[in-house]
């Protein structure tokens, strides 16, 4: 079977005023049709320039990457036929025009008929639930409906490979779970088709990814179902505490023996910081006690938690997405 | 099955469709556009009376005017459409798809010039109601042949700047705001040239308006023109096709370029 997306040690460095920068570091990676695949990295990881080599936008610096079986250099108006991306957080359109004009004018972009452009737009239109907005125009429309129809105008081509980056980015939990529960259900009716998904919500990818793969500093650390990985790490164990605001002295936690990871998120409003650490075994858990009573601040809370991609994320990765 | 054609043909109606639609949605400002100019007019037109020049010389202004509004519009609207796209976040999806960029370029102009006939329109109808500016009828369709030679021209021109205003990095208006005197100085929008020393005749001459103007005084109003009529025409005939290989390398290399530096694609950059 042909690979949807295929990349052997690509490279890409980005040269500025202070020097070079490689984003990508040779990445190899296959991703077959049917695959729901996910990329999870941190700001910086990388996730965001392989999509865009992937989709013809940006060339690499060295190795190859294929996407249905064509050169992404040599080949890239094979690939434009077959893809198409929606980026988080971007609403490509013209805010003059209504929802269903911006939908049309994409339509045209990929040559479609009035006909098929026609079928399509209501499909997607009552796919991302913007039925009532249909006539309203964009710039009219709020950040997270504005996302909405760009979701819809990714698929307006019906893209045989389609490429989320933060998808869901802005949009409420329950038209994020609607989203979720629309594409699965693209890539069951049509085992042809492949998603590739960047995501910083590993909820999302838990919940919706065959495979995924965890991205760091521009190198792939590891591809699997996300199952495998959290039985893969299921002896360690996952710490949630809560504590007085720690700032970055948090990070002094890492330096303890069997600490293999730690993610902290502050809450200014409570004054709180919230720790997730990744512990080889229970044996360290009173180091941490004791080193958290060392630093001053006060402990308001402890639980042990079960292991999820997060837990798998930040052991692997030494830190969470924040 | 989308065909080739589609690819091409298809791009290029439905963003000239999106310019008229975005050009005209709101009408207050249709009605901007296409009057207030006349008042910038009507303050050439009564300079000339004050001085008592000649009637031709309204007939200068009116015509100057029209292809002012064309002028205004390339600079303003098609040269700078593709920073706009870029800021807008099209740019990158112009680039992933697989329509000819050609045509969407092309689809921005034609848009434009349908946009800017009314303001032409008002124009000559306020140069021939208000000023008694009299066109002779007989002129007309061989004028308007050398109008649509200009406009073309005009347009082509602003197809091959749009890639260089977003290669050039600076924010669109600047670029605009650098254009807009000096070619509006040296083309003689509202007097004849004639009396320029030869070499800045020259380089009006390579704006298409100037000798698009300089045909049509000659035909309307008798005034001399800069070269021999003949070899104006020849100059406008070959300067679009040029213009427009022009504008087609520039995209290319635009295209290559940002996908080399990753970063023309990006708001901001």
């Amino acid at each position: 079977m042909k690979e949807s997306i295929r990349t052997e040690d690509l490279t890409r460095i980005f040269k500025s005023e202070e020097g070079e920068v490689k984003a990508l570091d040779g990445i190899s990676v296959t991703v077959m049709p049917g695959e729901i695949f996910g990329l999870l990295g941190p700001n910086g990881a990388g996730k965001t320039t392989l999509t865009k080599i992937l989709c013809t936008l940006l060339l690499p610096s060295s190795g190859r990457a294929f996407v249905d079986g064509y050169d992404v250099v040599q080949e890239a108006s094979k690939i434009k036929e077959v893809i198409n991306l929606a980026s988080g957080g971007e609403t490509p359109g013209y805010g003059m025009l209504t929802v269903r004009e911006n939908l049309w004018f994409f339509s045209q972009l990929y040559g479609l008929s009035n006909e098929q452009s026609n079928k399509r737009m209501s499909e997607l239109i009552d796919a991302v639930g913007l039925q009532d907005k249909a006539k309203e125009r964009m710039n009219r429309l709020s950040s997270g409906m504005k996302q909405r129809l760009n979701i819809a105008r990714s698929m307006i081509n019906d893209p045989r490979i389609l490429f989320l980056d933060e998808p869901t980015l802005g949009l409420d939990v329950v038209f994020a779970q609607q989203i979720r529960r629309y594409i699965e259900r693209l890539i069951k009716e049509d085992p042809e088709k492949t998603v590739l998904l960047t995501t910083h919500y590993m909820a999302e990818a838990d919940e919706m990814c065959d495979r995924v793969a965890i991205i760091d500093k521009g190198k792939i650390i590891t591809v699997e179902t996300p199952a495998r990985l959290k039985s893969l790490f299921s002896k360690e164990v996952n710490l949630l505490i809560e504590v007085s605001f720690i700032g970055s002295r948090a990070n002094e936690l890492l330096k303890l023996k069997g600490v293999k990871g730690l993610s902290a998120t502050d809450n200014l409003e409570k004054n709180t910081t919230t720790l997730k650490l990744v512990l080889e075994d229970e044996s360290v858990i009173p180091d941490v006690i004791s080193a958290i009573k060392e630093m001053g601040v006060t402990m308001h809370l402890m639980s042990k938690a079960e292991t999820t991609l997060e837990t798998v994320f930040i052991s692997l990765v030494g830190r969470g997405l924040e | 099955m989308t065909s080739k054609l589609d690819l091409i043909v298809k791009p290029a109606l439905s963003r000239a469709y999106v310019r008229v639609i975005m050009g005209n949605r709101v009408p207050a400002e249709v009605v901007i556009d296409a009057f207030l100019p006349v008042l910038s007019l009507a303050a050439y037109v009564y300079t000339y009376y004050f001085l008592g020049a000649s009637p031709q010389y309204v007939g200068f202004v009116v015509l100057g005017g029209a292809m002012l509004a064309f002028w205004s519009n390339v600079l303003w609207s098609v040269g700078s459409q593709l920073y706009w796209e870029k800021e807008d976040g099209n740019l990158e999806a112009f680039f992933m798809s697989p329509a000819s960029k050609m045509s969407l370029l092309t689809g921005m102009a034609f848009g434009g010039v349908v946009n800017t006939a009314l303001r032409v329109i008002v124009t000559i109808a306020v140069g021939i109601l208000v000023f008694g500016v009299h066109f002779d009828p007989s002129q007309i369709p061989e004028a308007l042949s050398v109008f649509a030679l200009a406009v073309i021209d005009l347009y082509a021109l602003g197809m091959a700047l749009s890639s260089a205003y977003l290669l050039e990095g600076r924010e669109a208006w600047h670029i605009s705001n650098l254009l807009t005197e000096p070619v509006s100085f040296i083309s003689g929008l509202y007097y004849p040239i004639q009396f320029f020393p030869f070499w800045l005749q020259a380089l009006a001459s390579l704006v298409p308006m100037t000798l698009g103007l300089d045909i049509m005084r000659r035909m309307f109003f008798g005034s001399p023109t800069i070269l021999s009529e003949p070899i104006e025409v020849g100059v406008l005939a070959v300067m679009a096709p040029v213009l427009i290989v022009l504008a087609k390398l520039a995209l290319d290399y635009m295209e290559r370029f940002s996908k080399r530096e990753g970063r023309l694609t990006l708001k901001w950059q």
